[in-house]
């Protein structure tokens, strides 16, 4: 019976898979005419852009959860801080957007290295349930006391942009600048991350720590700092997705709901895998964005948790997830 | 050896360690002669890691002293006690597994910052372990047992250590295989200066090694010498090397008196 259902879900899989990528070979086949083709393209283009925030936010999560094992439940809300202090630069203060963006990158990252410090840290050795319910109650925390704030509060901002929401036209693909930056920021940050993490030797010291924390004590490194930093570089790369997102959802306190897409894309990719977490993140955008187009709206809200119903039945590691066993 | 204490580069002076409510070590004193080998011997959970583990600073004593260079390091920060020089192969090796073995070495030397004496050191861990040449690029997760163990050793010598510290080097590894590596950490000790601390299970390679030996049971000190000696005392020859004297009858001897604590 089990072997029955297994085949059913594969079938499920694959005639989705089927159906999300089929377009363009109907168009090649005479099937649809090209604008059913480029309506496609468009959506799938909107898709990646949006699947871009998912996965900045998937990489967040993955990085502290690759490092110290402990899940951050507020990584969202970490996200909603970052789009609040970019409001205040860019809006409230009138700073140069691109500026802003850098300070407000920043001051998220020491947010997050705030929170490893202050909260994390005297947690280190109790179970780790323990430390998930404490992200989870910072979160709640953070939302309220944004909301206390004088001049952020409940409301929604958006924030200033040296772009109109404009659009440019690629062929009879329309792709606003909103789009075009969140990819091109995504695809320069994870370059950025590679290099770091591949070439530097603190990268390769937090690779380290994360690998084999006992080991890395031996060497002489830092692990309680390096766990520090890569709070706080996890926090940054959240705070600039907060300000790509802010276009789309604005600026307000309950915007860290993103996360409840950026689990999915971590889980999907094989938690604890970085490029995992990016692919992860940028498929679910696509497929959120092609179901929310060719089904009901509805459907765009649940279709991120079907793909990882379909991925954790058919290969729980995810698609880049590998079980690295210890040799002794 | 060890009552000439003014040329001890270590010397350990009574400590007590516990896990929880359970002592480990009962009152260790041991001295470390610079430029020697040492060796400390001990049946399974007699404390022989724990003293290590003591010594590095990832744990700490309740009583007693921890002296490096005349200096108190008693329970100082890990951090701390590598860049003084005492560096330490831990027990089962953990290398970095996703790390290639270049990185590795690299880690080794994370407090250092002299890129030349750097570059200089990674030579002189090829040069003892040429595998490691080859394999330089190779991820760690990927290399033999063996290869670990010359990996985490390398490693060790990285931060050019004044006291290299090992854990069971031979924990797992063929008899042939351990020959080999320990024939090389002695030549370390030898070309190099370098102080070892070895902690080992196999009495026989290890006191065939070193200079001098500590015997540990069940966390106390019980028998110490120079390793000729002890490689000819009857209880090491019964207890560690597994030579049983036979009587008359190939019977066990009962009453001849084993060492008492």
């Amino acid at each position: 019976m089990d072997k029955a259902f297994e085949v059913l879900w594969r079938i499920i899989a694959g005639a989705s898979l089927v159906a999300f990528v089929s377009p363009p070979f109907l168009f090649l086949f005479g099937v649809i005419d090209s604008s059913a083709l480029m309506l496609y393209l468009q959506q799938v283009v909107s898709g990646v852009a949006n699947g871009c925030v998912y996965a900045l936010v998937a990489l967040g999560i993955v990085l502290i959860y690759k490092a110290t094992e402990t899940i951050n439940f507020a990584q969202g809300e970490i996200l909603m801080i970052g789009a609040f202090l970019a409001f205040t630069f860019i809006n409230i203060l009138g700073m140069n957007f691109w500026l802003g963006a850098l300070l407000a990158a920043g001051g998220t990252a020491l947010v997050g290295m705030g929170v490893d410090r202050i909260i994390i840290r005297p947690m280190v050795g109790q179970p780790a349930f323990a430390i998930v319910m404490v992200t989870i109650g910072f979160g709640f925390v953070a939302r309220s006391a944004v909301s206390m704030v004088p001049g952020w509060g409940t409301d929604s901002y958006a924030i200033e942009r040296p772009f109109a929401a404009d659009v440019f036209t690629w062929g009879e693909i329309a792709i606003s600048y909103d789009h075009a930056m969140i990819v091109a920021t995504t695809v320069v940050l994870c370059a950025a991350l590679f290099l770091f993490f591949r070439y530097t030797k603190l990268g390769i010291a937090m690779q380290a720590s994360s690998q084999n924390q006992l080991a890395a004590y031996y060497m002489g490194i830092p692990v309680r700092q390096i766990f520090t930093l890569i709070w706080g570089l996890s926090a940054g790369v959240a705070g600039l997705a907060g300000l790509m997102l802010a276009p789309f959802t604005f600026v307000h306190t309950n915007m860290g709901m993103v996360v409840f897409r950026a689990f999915p894309a971590a889980v999907l990719g094989g938690f604890g895998s970085i490029p995992g977490a990016i692919v992860g993140g940028i498929i679910i955008g696509i497929v959120e964005s092609l179901s929310g187009f060719y089904l009901d709206e509805g459907i765009k809200n649940v279709a991120a948790y079907v793909v990882l119903l379909l991925v954790l039945v058919l290969k729980p590691e995810g698609i880049f997830g590998v079980v690295h066993r210890k040799k002794v | 050896m060890a009552k000439d204490k003014s040329d001890a580069i270590l010397s350990v002076r009574n400590i007590e360690t516990f896990y929880g409510p359970i002592m480990a070590i009962r009152g260790v004193s041991l001295d470390v002669k610079k430029g020697s080998m040492v060796t400390v011997l001990g049946a399974n959970g007699a404390g022989k890691s724990t003293i290590l583990k003591t010594i590095s600073g990832i744990m700490d004593t309740q009583k007693g002293t921890v002296t490096f260079e005349g200096k108190n390091i008693t329970n100082m920060d890990p951090a701390r006690v590598v860049k003084r020089g005492i560096s330490q192969v831990p027990e089962g090796r953990e290398v970095f597994p996703l790390l290639t073995v270049a990185e590795n070495l690299k880690m080794g030397a994370y407090l250092r910052h002299d890129r030349a004496g750097i570059h200089q050191d990674l030579e002189m861990c090829y040069d003892y372990f040429p595998v490691l040449r080859e394999r330089a690029g190779q991820i760690a997760g990927q290399l033999s047992g063996g290869q670990q163990q010359m990996l985490a050793i390398s490693r060790a010598l990285m931060s050019r250590p004044k006291l290299l510290a090992l854990d069971e080097p031979s924990l797992g590894l063929s008899p042939l295989l351990v020959r080999e590596i320990f024939a090389i950490i002695r030549r370390i000790n030898k070309e190099q200066g370098v102080t070892v601390l070895l902690v080992e299970q196999n009495a026989n390679i290890a006191l065939h090694t070193a200079d001098y030996g500590y015997v540990l049971e069940v966390g106390r000190i019980v028998l110490e010498g120079a390793c000729a000696d002890l490689l000819e005392n009857d209880d090491v020859k019964e207890f560690y090397l597994g030579l049983k004297d036979h009587g008359v009858r190939g019977k066990r001897r009962w009453k001849k008196r084993k060492v008492w604590r």
